[in-house]
């Protein structure tokens, strides 16, 4: 039998962002009917790639891309996302965009609304008609059993479990006449296994039906459960493609994560740590968009411990749950004595230190010079840098021993300034990196929280930064907990890596694991696979 | 779904409501004044401030808040009265022409005001206060110098002996309670404003049918959620305009109902303490900033005017002094718009910590608060 012609098809896409290249060369074909499993890591592609095809305005706005896009043979270009929608693609987001205080109708049928004219239509225009309530709920009914879930038309859905949210946000796509291509972006990401089951067998009854799928999702055993073809990218490139059948989870890890770079270090052998520093137990933070949700682990005197994963999961949440920037509880203990969390200023007094990844809103005060920066916490903290008038009734600043401070550091870090004068958001990423990392030094903390050093920083820089951790860490026999999206980096200084999934922890691996490990663990598959390695 | 009634949530829900309804209760038979002489009050104030506390329900359906920039429409309505006393037009015919002088002015101030708020999103209330006081000045500006000069006077009673600018206070004999008297009908020995009531009836009609509307869905799903209308293709801007201008000439039309009812306008007073009554008055009711209902509007005025009914003469007989009530109701109708505000941003906070706790779907029991020492 002949394959049918694709209905979409992608070719030769590239895409740059300011001269930096986010896609290269993507082709691949989703056929009528067809479930293609998109993945790859934070940073491969996959949101720019959908970006172009719902012809988002940041794409046009940053330069428009390359390649072309075919839906039936005919190349289309999409100006805006409604352009899109009309010619029949629909898209699922993650985050939901559903009205809290309206019923499962409602939403589903939102600004469609099947409505009755009446005399005031006339003068005032359509808007004016009231909605067909019938109808309204029919349509919605429809929608409900193409899916064939179980879904109440009048639930409000700030009153339904998020699974039910999930099917009416795909119900809401699927009620347009012409819907034939459903992109959903990790659409079982908030779903209880149960309920991802439910979602999955979902989608194989539309595209049962005739309606083509691009599923992306981090789970790949529900992508070889679901997807006729998986699509690998990485580093903006399509580096594999290939049927479902046949294909483990372990060969997509491994081709996801790819750079079989091994690493090597020799180092580990002659690392040696003192007793439990830090104990988390139970940890969970309301960190929007990095919830954690039941973290526990330990760290060593003197280790420095990474924490990886991929953007969402909940990585950036520990650091900034246990420094009491974010709500939070569980229990910490910091050499046995517990943490209070909520209260920043008591888990900085206790010894702990943090490099924020927010570098310009939490880790610098911009508008002030290098001195300032550097020894503000050491100040506000410890008291240290202040000369004491009148039995410490007054207290001003030490400027003397504050500049002595930022020059020792400048000279230390090799930060590039015309003085410690300088303001701070006059700096570049790098040495506003390296100012952070100062700051937090001048608080001589016992242990340092440092998240996502080299954002945003040159290839340069970041060498620079490491190095400077890795020599602090050696120097001090300071307890470092890393936490990064770059995986290579964790591996590079880390002595053990945490990976986050969910808001839980999947695994701790050794730096010089295999790749495909990791990629296992960020993937979800903690309970089959890594248990048993 | 039945529920079962939950006495202490329902008070926690309607805390303002009753503290209003205590209030009252004590201070009702401390004043002494008769059940005949409150009711009949009751109902012509219900007559008098209805329509205008009216005017705030859309707003705050399309989630704006409460529309303290209704003052605007109010100014709109008195200028319209101007004009009608001016032209000697009388009786309900002397309101309809102030209505139709009052609407375009509502219009375009609507939708001046409703633009601004576009560029202040999330502070609509505040700009819209803001915005009162600033055409306030404009208003002067324009009755206190322009009229009679620029814009020709024929009345010399309503002008200033000078020959420009309006009078202090302007009387509106010619239409006073013109439509309080249309039908005014003796029900059990009350006299009723049977026309003012069906005209309010007949907005509550508007708003209801008004709900059903696609417009009207459109701004229930804006008040909710701003980002997922505007993706669903609903033009939130040009909404949001339109909630502000149906408000401000609904308030034009309740400022000329109110102002009729009074017989005399303070010209350049009338409208200042317009939007925060109105304010008041729903919130005593048990509106909150996103969401107000029919029932509001009449629970808060009826209550709202009670107090201020009894509680003078409950601080006269008292403290032996008016004043001393005067001042009490004056604290409690701001006491109710603070506390309304407070209660508001504190049922907020707790809709998150309710969010919270599904944070660990069910792996920790929720008593479980480790590390908190």
């Amino acid at each position: 039998m002949p394959k049918p012609p694709p209905l979409l098809s992608l070719k030769h896409i590239s895409k740059s962002f300011y001269g930096n290249a986010v896609l290269e060369d993507v082709s691949f074909d989703v056929g009528p009917g067809e479930i293609v499993g998109l993945v790859g890591e934070n940073g491969a592609g996959k949101t720019t790639l959908m970006r172009i095809l719902f012809g988002m305005p940041v794409i046009a706005e940053t330069g428009g891309y390359g390649g072309q896009i075919e839906l039936d043979g005919a190349p289309v270009s999409f100006k805006t996302p409604f352009d899109a929608l009309d010619a029949g693609i629909g898209m699922v987001h993650q985050e939901f965009s559903l009205i809290p205080g309206f019923t499962t109708t409602e939403n589903i049928v939102l600004n469609r609304e099947p409505m009755k004219a009446n005399l005031a239509c006339e003068v005032f225009g359509d808007r004016m008609s009231v909605l067909d309530r019938a109808t309204m709920r029919s349509v919605a009914e429809k929608a409900i059993d193409r899916l064939g879930v179980k879904l109440d038309p009048e639930t409000l859905v700030s009153e339904m479990p998020v699974g039910h949210k999930q099917f009416t946000e795909i119900a809401r796509e699927i009620i347009r006449e012409n819907v034939r291509l459903l992109v959903l972006d990790e659409p079982t990401a908030v779903l209880t296994e149960s309920e991802a089951e439910i979602l999955l067998e979902a989608l194989r009854r539309l595209a049962a039906q005739g309606i083509s799928i691009i599923f992306i999702s981090h789970r790949l055993h529900e992508i070889t459960k679901v997807a006729d073809t998986i699509v690998v990218l990485r580093d903006g490139k399509v580096v594999k493609s290939a049927p479902s059948e046949g294909t483990s989870v372990r060969d997509i890890a491994a081709w996801m994560v790819g750079r079989s770079v091994e690493t090597k270090r020799p180092d580990l052998a002659s690392r040696t740590f003192g007793e439990e520093a830090l104990r988390v137990e139970r940890l969970w933070v309301d960190m929007p968009g990095e919830t954690v949700r039941d973290v526990s682990f330990s760290v060593r005197s003197g280790e420095i411990f990474g924490i990886g994963g991929l953007a969402g999961q909940g990585k950036l949440g520990v650091p900034n749950g246990i420094m009491g920037l974010y709500a939070g509880g569980g229990s910490v203990t910091l050499h046995g004595k517990p943490v209070p969390l909520n209260d920043p200023k008591a888990a900085l007094a206790m010894g702990m230190a943090f490099v924020s990844e927010d570098r310009r809103g939490v880790g610098l005060l911009l508008d002030e010079s290098l001195e300032w920066n550097i020894g503000f916490t050491a100040m506000q903290i410890r008291g240290e840098y202040l000369k004491r008038y009148l039995g410490g009734l007054l207290k001003l600043r030490d400027e003397a021993g504050l500049r002595k401070l930022a020059e020792e550091y400048i000279e230390l870090l090799s930060i590039k300034c015309t003085s410690p004068k300088q303001f701070a958001k006059e700096l570049s990423g790098g040495n506003q990196q390296k100012i952070c990392l100062a700051k937090a030094f001048a608080m001589q903390p016992d242990l340092l929280f440092v998240s996502e050093p080299t954002r945003g920083i040159d290839v340069g820089a970041k060498e620079l930064v490491l190095k400077s951790l890795r020599h602090y860490n050696r120097d001090n026999g300071t307890t470092i907990v890393m936490v990064s999206s770059e995986l290579e980096e964790l591996r590079s200084i880390c002595d053990r890596v945490a990976i986050v999934d969910e808001g839980r922890i999947a695994g701790i691996l050794p730096p010089d694991a295999d790749i495909a490990e990791f990629g296992l663990l960020m993937a979800g598959e903690v309970k089959e696979e890594a248990a048993r390695a | 779904m039945t529920k079962r009634f939950d006495f202490k949530r329902f008070v926690a829900d309607n805390v303002v409501v009753v503290i209003f309804l205590v209030l009252t209760a004590i201070a009702t038979p401390i004043s002494g004044l008769s059940a005949n002489y409150i009711i009949q009050d009751i109902i012509t104030r219900i007559g008098r401030n209805s329509f205008l506390v009216f005017s705030l329900i859309l707003p705050v359906m399309a989630g704006m808040g409460l529309n303290f920039g209704m003052v605007l429409g109010a100014m709109a309505g008195e200028i319209g009265l101007i004009f009608a006393v001016d032209w000697g037009i009388s009786g309900v015919w002397g309101l309809g022409f102030a209505s139709l002088v009052g609407l375009p002015i509502a219009v375009a101030l609507g939708w001046l005001c409703g633009s601004i708020l576009n560029r202040a999103k999330g502070r609509e209330m505040a700009t819209g206060y803001i915005i009162g006081f600033f055409m306030d000045g404009v208003y002067q500006f324009a009755v206190l110098y322009l009229m009679g000069s620029l814009i020709p006077m024929r009345s010399l009673a309503i002008t200033l002996s000078r020959g420009y600018g309006i009078r202090n206070t302007l009387n509106l004999d010619s239409v006073r309670q013109s439509l309080d008297n249309l039908a005014m009908v003796k029900v059990f020995g009350f006299n009723v404003p049977v026309a003012t009531y069906l005209v309010v009836a007949a907005l509550c009609v508007f708003i209801v049918w008004f709900r059903k509307t696609k417009l009207g869905q459109d701004m229930r799903a804006i008040g909710q959620d701003q980002g997922v209308s505007n993706a669903s293709g609903i033009p939130v801007e040009k909404t949001r305009i339109i909630a502000i201008v149906v408000s401000t000439v609904l308030a034009m039309v309740g400022q000329i109902i109110f102002l009729q009812n009074m017989g005399n306008m303070a010209t350049y007073n009338a409208h200042r303490q317009t939007g925060f009554f109105a304010v008041a008055a729903i919130l005593v009711g048990g509106a909150s900033v996103t969401k107000a209902t029919i029932p509001n509007v009449f629970v808060g005025v009826v209550l709202l005017h009670l107090m201020y009914i009894v509680m003078p003469r409950a601080g006269a007989e008292l403290f032996g002094s008016a004043q001393i009530g005067e001042y009490f109701r004056d604290a409690f109708s701001y006491g109710a718009i603070a506390l309304a505000l407070v209660l508001h941003a504190w049922r907020k906070r707790r809709g998150v910590e309710i969010d919270r706790a599904g944070l660990r779907r069910n792996t920790v029991s929720p008593d479980a608060k480790g590390g908190q020492a």
